[in-house]
C-alpha cells in the first residue's frame, strides 16, 4: 500500500483506451458499469417493450413476424418460431435486468464509485480485481445475447424458460446450445458479482477513515456491505446448481432427472436459495441511496439511523430462510408452508421499519423537491405497494389462486421495476453532478420522473387485475376476456418508453450544456464525504485520509 | 375501493348464480372483460380463499393510504418554503417501538386466518368419491378416471377448425384457448381427488374458480382436491412455462349432476366422444328448455 501511495500523482493518471480497459480506478470502473447497465438497460428494456406489443391484443401479431425476420421462417414455422421467441425475450429480459443492469447499476456503478468515498478510503482494496469484476460482465453479455440467435429446441431459438429455467424444460426440454451459452453467461457474471463482493466486503472492513467506526458509517455503505454479503453467500448456490445443470445435460449426469433418481424440484430450492436473497441484493443498495436523498434534501440526519442499518441486515438474514414461498405450489408439504408462510411475513416488519423510518426523517424536515427527491418519494409509495402485496403473496393460502398469475408480475415490478429501478435513477440524479461536474436540466429531469411514473403505473397496476382474474404468466396469447387491461398495461409501457428517451435526452443535454455543479449542489443536507470533494472528484481522492469525529 | 368491488360483484354474482341455479341453467365460469377481482367462486374453498384475500385487503389498503397520507403530510408540511427551520430530530424510542410492534399485531391477525384457510387446503372435509390423475404433456393433458374399470382420455385446445364438427360453435361459452376437445366431466357436490404428474417437463394444473393449483412434476405424483357447487363449464389455464405452446393447454371441468355424470361414465368407460356427445345434447336439451320456460 505504502509503495502504491507513493505513484498516486496525478500526471500518473493513464489516458485513451488505456485509462478504461486497464483501468484500476474505481471511479473509473464504476463509469464503465454506469455506461454498460445504461446500454444492457436499453436492450433488456426493449424486449419487454416488444412483449407488451404483442400482448396489446390477443392473438400473435408480432413474434411470428419478428421469428421471420431474424430467423428467416416461413408460414407455420414463423408461427412456432415466434411462440418461442416470446419465451425467449421473457427469459432474456429477466436475465438482463436482474444481471446486467440493476446489478451493475448500483453495485459495479454507484458502490464502486460512492463507497470508497464515502467511507474516506482512496480506493477500493483490489483494485485489479475490479478491473476484472467489470471485464467479466461484457463476454456474459455476449453469451446471453449470442444465446438468442442459436437453436434451443426444434425449431426455437434462445433460452426458453425464464430466467429461472427450471428443469426438465431447461435439460431435456431444451437441448440445444442456446440454454450452455446462457448457462456460461450467468456462470461469469456470477463470478463477476462474487469478485466484486469480496472487493467490497475488504473494502468497507479494512479501508474506513480513521474514526469511522462501523456505526458511523453511511447507510449506502451499510447496504452494500450486507448486500455484498448475500452475494458471497447466494451466489455460489447458483453457480452449483447450474453448474449440475450442465453437467444433467451434456455429461449424462441426473441431478435433477427423475427417471434417474434425480428430482427437478431439487433444482428450485438451490435456485431460490440464491433467488430470495438475490431480490434482495436488487432492492437493498436502493435503500441506501434513498436514506441519504431523504435526508440530504429533508436537512436532516437520517432517523432512527442504527434501525435502519440493522433492519437492513435483517433484511439480508431473514432473506435466507424464505426461499420456497417461491415454490408453494410444488407439493411442499403443510408444515413447510406453514414455516415458510411465518418466515416469509417476518420480513415486513424490518421493511415496515424502514418505510416509516424514511417518513419519519422527512417529517420535521425542510424538504426541497429536487429531481432525486421526487423519485426517492417515489420509490417510497411504490415499494409500499409492492410491500403490501407482497405480504399477501406470502400467504401460502392465498398464494393458491395468485401463483404463476400477473398479480405476481405485477407485485414483483412495483419492488424491483418500480422500486429498484427509481432506486437508480434516484441515484443517478442525486449523483450525477458529483460524478461528472455538470449540473442537469431539471426540468428533464422532472419530466423524465412524471412521465416514467405514469408508464409504470399505467403498465403494473392493472397486472393486479389480470392476475386476480387468473392470468397466467409467460403466455404468448391469451383468453380474449383478459384483452381490456393487457392494453392498459401495453399503452403504459409504450410511455415508459418515452421517458427511457427523455432520459438519455437528458444527459445529453447536461453533457452539451455543461453546467457547472459545484461541489455540493444540494446545500446543508449532503452531509456524506463525497460532497466534502471537488466534483468531478479527483483522479485519487483522500491523499490525505479524512479525520471523522 | 377494490373492498367494496369485490363485494358488490360478489352480492351480483351470488343472486345471478341463484337465478341462474333455478333454472338450471349450466354457467360456464371463465374470466370475463375488465375483471378487476376473482373469478366467482365454484367451490368453498375458493370462497374461503377470496374471504381472506378481501380480509387482508382492510389492512394493506389502509397501509397503503398511511404511507400516502403521511407523505403528502410531509410534502405539505414540511416543505422549505413552508417550514425553512428543520428539527433535528433523529430519535424517539416510543415511535420506534410502536412502529415496530405495530406491523407485528397486523402480522398476527392476518396470520391466524391465514395458517387456518392453509390447513382447510390440505385437509379435505370428507373422503374423495372420486379420484381422477391429471397427466400434464407438452402441450396438452391426459385425464385417468381411477373407477372400478379405470380409463383415460386426452384432453388439448379446442382448434377453431373443430369447433363446428363438435357442436362448440358458441364463443361465449366455450371461449379461444379455453375451450377444450374433451373436458374433465365431474359429478356435483362430490368430492373429487385430483392426482397431478407430467410426462415431459413441469406443468400446473390450475382452475381459478376451484381455487386450486397445482404442479405437474415429472417423477411426481402431486395431489389435490375439490368439490364443485354449481353444475357448469370452468376453465383454467396451465400455470408453469413449459414450452411453446404454454399458453395453448387449457383446463376445462364440466360440472354435471350425478345422473349426468353416470350415464356418462357409463358411455365413456368404452367410447368418450359419444359419452360427451350424448351429455353436450342433454346439457344443451335442458337449457333451451330453461330457456323456453322463462
Amino acid at each position: 500500500m505504502a509503495e502504491a501511495a507513493a505513484h498516486d500523482h496525478d500526471d500518473h493518471r493513464p489516458h485513451g483506451w488505456v485509462r478504461w480497459v486497464y483501468s484500476t480506478n474505481h471511479k473509473d470502473i464504476g463509469t464503465l458499469y454506469l455506461i454498460f447497465a445504461i446500454i444492457a438497460g436499453i436492450v433488456g428494456g426493449a424486449l419487454s417493450v416488444a412483449i407488451r406489443m404483442e400482448l396489446q391484443e390477443p392473438g400473435i401479431q408480432i413474434f411470428s413476424g419478428l421469428a421471420q425476420m431474424v430467423y428467416g421462417m416461413q408460414g407455420d414455422a414463423a408461427i412456432d418460431g415466434g411462440k418461442s421467441m416470446y419465451n425467449a425475450f421473457g427469459a432474456a429480459h429477466g436475465l438482463i435486468m436482474i444481471f446486467f443492469m440493476v446489478m451493475p447499476a448500483l453495485i459495479g456503478g454507484f458502490a464502486n464509485w460512492m463507497v470508497p468515498i464515502m467511507i474516506g478510503a482512496p480506493d477500493m482494496a483490489f483494485p485489479r480485481m475490479n478491473n476484472i469484476s467489470f471485464w467479466l460482465l461484457p463476454p456474459a453479455f455476449i453469451l446471453l445475447l449470442s444465446s438468442m440467435f442459436v437453436p434451443s429446441a426444434p425449431g426455437a431459438f434462445g433460452v426458453g424458460g425464464g430466467w429461472t429455467i427450471y428443469p426438465p424444460l431447461s435439460t431435456s426440454g431444451q437441448p440445444g446450445p442456446a440454454m450452455d451459452l446462457a448457462i456460461l453467461s450467468i456462470h461469469i457474471a456470477g463470478a463477476s458479482s462474487i469478485l466484486g463482493a469480496i472487493n467490497f466486503i475488504t473494502t468497507i472492513f479494512n479501508m474506513r477513515a480513521p474514526g469511522m467506526t462501523l456505526h458511523k458509517m453511511p447507510l449506502f455503505a451499510w447496504a452494500v456491505l450486507i448486500t455484498a454479503f448475500l452475494l458471497l453467500l447466494s451466489l455460489p448456490v447458483l453457480a452449483g446448481a447450474i453448474t449440475m445443470l450442465l453437467t444433467d445435460r451434456n455429461f449424462g449426469t441426473s441431478f435433477f432427472v427423475s427417471d434417474n433418481g434425480g428430482d427437478p424440484i431439487l433444482f428450485q430450492h438451490l435456485f431460490w436459495f440464491f433467488g430470495h436473497p438475490e431480490v434482495y441484493i436488487l432492492i437493498l443498495p436502493g435503500f441506501g441511496i434513498v436514506s441519504h436523498i431523504v435526508s440530504t434534501f429533508s436537512k436532516k440526519p437520517v432517523f432512527g439511523y442504527l434501525g435502519m442499518a440493522y433492519a437492513m441486515v435483517a433484511i439480508g438474514a431473514v432473506g435466507f430462510i424464505v426461499w420456497a414461498h417461491h415454490m408453494y405450489t410444488t407439493g411442499l408439504s403443510l408444515d413447510t408452508q406453514r414455516y415458510f408462510v411465518f418466515a416469509t411475513m417476518v420480513i415486513a416488519v424490518p421493511t415496515g421499519v424502514k418505510i416509516f423510518s424514511w417518513i419519519a426523517t422527512m417529517w420535521g424536515g425542510s424538504i426541497s423537491f429536487k429531481p432525486p427527491m421526487l423519485w426517492a418519494l417515489g420509490f417510497i409509495f411504490l415499494f409500499t405497494i409492492g410491500g403490501v402485496t407482497g405480504v399477501q403473496l406470502a400467504n401460502a393460502g392465498l398464494d393458491r389462486s395468485l401463483h404463476d398469475t400477473y398479480f405476481v408480475i405485477a407485485h414483483f415490478h412495483y419492488v424491483l421495476s418500480l422500486g429498484a429501478v427509481f432506486a437508480i435513477f434516484a441515484g443517478w440524479y442525486y449523483w450525477f453532478p458529483k460524478m461528472t461536474g455538470y449540473m442537469y436540466s431539471p426540468v428533464i429531469a422532472n419530466t423524465h420522473f412524471w412521465v416514467t411514473f405514469v408508464g409504470v403505473n399505467l403498465i403494473f397496476f392493472p397486472q393486479h387485475f389480470l392476475g386476480l382474474a387468473g392470468m397466467p404468466r409467460r403466455t404468448v396469447d391469451y383468453p380474449d376476456a383478459f384483452a381490456g387491461w393487457n392494453m392498459v398495461s401495453s399503452y403504459g409501457s409504450y410511455i415508459a418508453a418515452v421517458g427511457v428517451a427523455i432520459f438519455l435526452y437528458g444527459v445529453f443535454e447536461a453533457f452539451q450544456k455543461k453546467r457547472v455543479a459545484g461541489a455540493n449542489p444540494w446545500g446543508e443536507g449532503a452531509t456524506t464525504l463525497e460532497w466534502q470533494l471537488p466534483s468531478p472528484p479527483p483522479f485519487h481522492q483522500w491523499e490525505q485520509l479524512p479525520k471523522i469525529k | 375501493m377494490r373492498k367494496f368491488l369485490a363485494s358488490a360483484e360478489f352480492l351480483a354474482g351470488t343472486v345471478a348464480s341463484a337465478v341462474l341455479f333455478s333454472s338450471a341453467v349450466a354457467r360456464a365460469d371463465q374470466p370475463r372483460e375488465w375483471e378487476m377481482t376473482f373469478q366467482a367462486p365454484a367451490t368453498d374453498m375458493m370462497r374461503q380463499i377470496e374471504r381472506f384475500g378481501n380480509y387482508t385487503m382492510w389492512f394493506i389498503v389502509p397501509i397503503t393510504i398511511l404511507v400516502l397520507v403521511l407523505l403528502l403530510a410531509c410534502i405539505l408540511r414540511f416543505r422549505a418554503s413552508v417550514n425553512p427551520v428543520p428539527s433535528r430530530t433523529s430519535h424517539n424510542t416510543l415511535i420506534e417501538v410502536i412502529w415496530t410492534v405495530g406491523p407485528v399485531i397486523v402480522l398476527l391477525l392476518i396470520a391466524i386466518p391465514s395458517f387456518q384457510l392453509l390447513t382447510a387446503q390440505y385437509t379435505p372435509p370428507e373422503e374423495a368419491k372420486l379420484t381422477v390423475k391429471a397427466t400434464g404433456n407438452q402441450w396438452n393433458w391426459d385425464y385417468e378416471y381411477q373407477v372400478d374399470k379405470s380409463f383415460s382420455f386426452n384432453s388439448a385446445v379446442l382448434q377453431d377448425a373443430d369447433r363446428a364438427k363438435s357442436g362448440k360453435e358458441d364463443r361465449s361459452l366455450y371461449p379461444r384457448l379455453l375451450a377444450v376437445d374433451n373436458e374433465l366431466v365431474v359429478p356435483v357436490n362430490t368430492m373429487t381427488r385430483v392426482l397431478i404428474t407430467a410426462t415431459d417437463v413441469i406443468h400446473s394444473f390450475a382452475v381459478p374458480s376451484f381455487g386450486i393449483k397445482m404442479d405437474a412434476v415429472p417423477g411426481r405424483t402431486n395431489e389435490t382436491w375439490f368439490k364443485a357447487e354449481k353444475e357448469g363449464l370452468y376453465y383454467g389455464q396451465c400455470s408453469q412455462l413449459c414450452g411453446k405452446d404454454h399458453a395453448f393447454m387449457p383446463i376445462a371441468v364440466r360440472v354435471v349432476s350425478d345422473e349426468q355424470f353416470k350415464t356418462w361414465l357409463a358411455t365413456a368407460k368404452t367410447d368418450v366422444p359419444a359419452a360427451n356427445k350424448a351429455l353436450m345434447a342433454e346439457i344443451d336439451g335442458t337449457n333451451k328448455v330453461a330457456a323456453a320456460g322463462n
